[in-house]
């Protein structure tokens, strides 16, 4: 596999200088609708926003950096999935025309959206192109900016689509295609991450894909590193070098540095009692040796809190040879938070932004790279998402 | 005409109305002819295989149906509710 050019590339879900110094917005998906929260200039005063759609079940709400439009995957308790637009900066909403839906079979047992999980902006070169992964795991692309989706047969149609995604590997939401994160060299180079079959890899925009697990542990099997079956939690592209792949997985804290293809397992330094599980990872806008993960217990029943009841952010700047820990702001005990995977994000402004969102309904927030957090909300549903984007 | 009722989840399409008339020979035709009217509203009762979606409840001249292809009379009453599992 030849060595792609290293190009630095304005990343999707973060924002650009220019509008950076006008502040942040942090779109904020939960259990029970969608709430915009803008900062000043600074990020140290906030400004609610919401709730958008109350009651919707809201797994991901994403501003496109080409366009500006806004994209939220939405149900309810009771009502089928869809994904709602605006143009207009979450002022108005209109709902897509053909939201994210599998081919029909004859016998009307073939496979229905329970939910979209995740969306992103396509490649630069590509404006109006949109990507939704689902649960099940499905992969939907729309090419007029959201309006209208369509299932992608290389994926949700491969020959081996029911061994990478078997109706019975669900995790407790359901089974998801959680992620797709597109080389910003390459719109034709792709990854997914699955929570039934790992991370998958296409170089031909999405038309075949190959199992990218080397490595990777999957303790539930019988074969604890099997070629596909893994439960890749996150994964994120390096900024400054597209060619390194960071991931959370059920099992621990990889990094992947292409063109190789053996994950190594960087969580092995973090202490011991705290581990290395979690739902999330973040890269560092600038600097490809940096990261940032938030653990959880993953001991005994997998309980899923921050260890011991004690929150905090770990940090490499060594590319995972060594991790330290980032507590300042959080609670010094009995903070039992829950992070989920699209709840953790980053902006891009010279100190570096942190957020997340706990299931406990926190917002909180770093302006200083981890070295302290400060709570900015509470008191919202169940957090499913945060993502930051320039101010709105 | 057929007489759709409207349960409270979905009223934001209808403008907050509680009924609709519609034409249709079937459940599905019913509410594909809804669906012209009020684009998107079926897809969050019917999945894309044509199933009654789990937490969704669709009754016919009060008995309560399982499946889109049921028989409409010209008159027909349909009564699309969420169910209490999906609150």
């Amino acid at each position: 596999m030849a060595k792609q050019k290293k190009t630095v590339v304005k990343p999707k879900r973060t924002i650009a200088k220019k509008a950076a110094r006008q502040g942040v917005t942090l779109l904020v998906g939960t259990r029970k609708g969608a709430w915009l929260f803008h900062s000043d200039a600074s990020r140290k005063t906030w400004k609610a926003d919401g709730p958008h759609f109350l009651g919707q079940v809201v797994n991901h709400l994403v501003r496109d950096p080409r366009s500006g439009t806004l994209l939220m995957a939405a149900k309810t308790g009771h009502l089928g999935p869809t994904i709602f637009r605006s143009t207009d900066k979450g002022k108005t909403w209109k709902e897509a025309g053909k939201p994210p839906a599998f081919p029909a079979v004859a016998n009307g047992n073939g496979r229905a959206v329970s939910h979209t999980f995740w969306l992103s902006p396509g490649h630069e070169s590509e404006p109006g192109v949109w990507w939704a992964g689902t649960s099940p795991p499905g992969l939907f692309v729309s090419t007029d900016d959201g309006v209208s989706w369509e299932s992608v047969p290389g994926f949700n149609e491969h020959e081996m689509y029911l061994k990478w995604c078997p109706p019975d590997g669900g995790t407790p939401d359901g089974a998801l295609l959680n992620q797709i994160v597109i080389d910003p060299r390459d719109a034709a180079h792709m990854y997914i991450a699955t929570s039934t079959g790992g991370v998958f890899e296409s170089r031909d925009r999405a038309r075949s894909w190959r199992p990218l697990n080397k490595n990777v542990e999957a303790s539930f099997f019988p074969d604890p590193y099997p070629e596909f079956g893994q439960d890749a939690h996150y994964i994120a592209l390096s900024h400054t070098n597209p060619d390194r792949l960071w991931q959370q997985n059920h099992c621990g804290i990889y990094r992947l540095d292409r063109p190789g293809e053996k994950w190594e397992r960087i969580g092995n330094a973090m202490p011991k009692t705290v581990g290395d599980i979690g739902f999330t990872i973040l890269d560092h806008p600038r600097d490809e040796d940096t990261a940032w993960v938030f653990p959880m217990d993953g001991t005994d029943v997998w309980p899923r809190t921050s260890p011991e009841g004690k929150p905090a952010v770990y940090r490499t700047r060594d590319a995972g040879k060594t991790w330290e820990r980032q507590d300042k702001g959080f609670p010094k005990k009995q903070g039992w938070f829950t992070v989920k995977r699209q709840a953790f994000c980053r902006d891009a402004m010279k100190a570096t932004g942190l957020y997340l969102g706990t299931t406990g309904g926190e917002v909180w927030a770093s302006t200083n790279e981890g070295g302290r957090f400060t709570q900015i909300a509470r008191h919202l549903p169940e957090i499913y998402s945060v993502v930051a984007v320039e101010r709105l | 005409m057929i007489t759709i009722f409207i349960p409270q989840q979905l009223r934001s399409y209808t403008s907050g109305a509680t009924t609709a008339t519609a034409s249709g020979r079937t459940v599905d035709q019913a509410l594909s002819d809804l669906d012209a009217r009020f684009p998107g509203i079926r897809f969050r009762v019917i999945d894309e295989q044509g199933r009654i979606r789990e937490h969704m409840r669709i009754f016919v001249d009060g008995e309560r149906v399982r499946e889109v292809g049921v028989a409409l009379g010209p008159k027909a009453e349909v009564h699309v509710f969420g169910a209490l599992s999906g609150g």
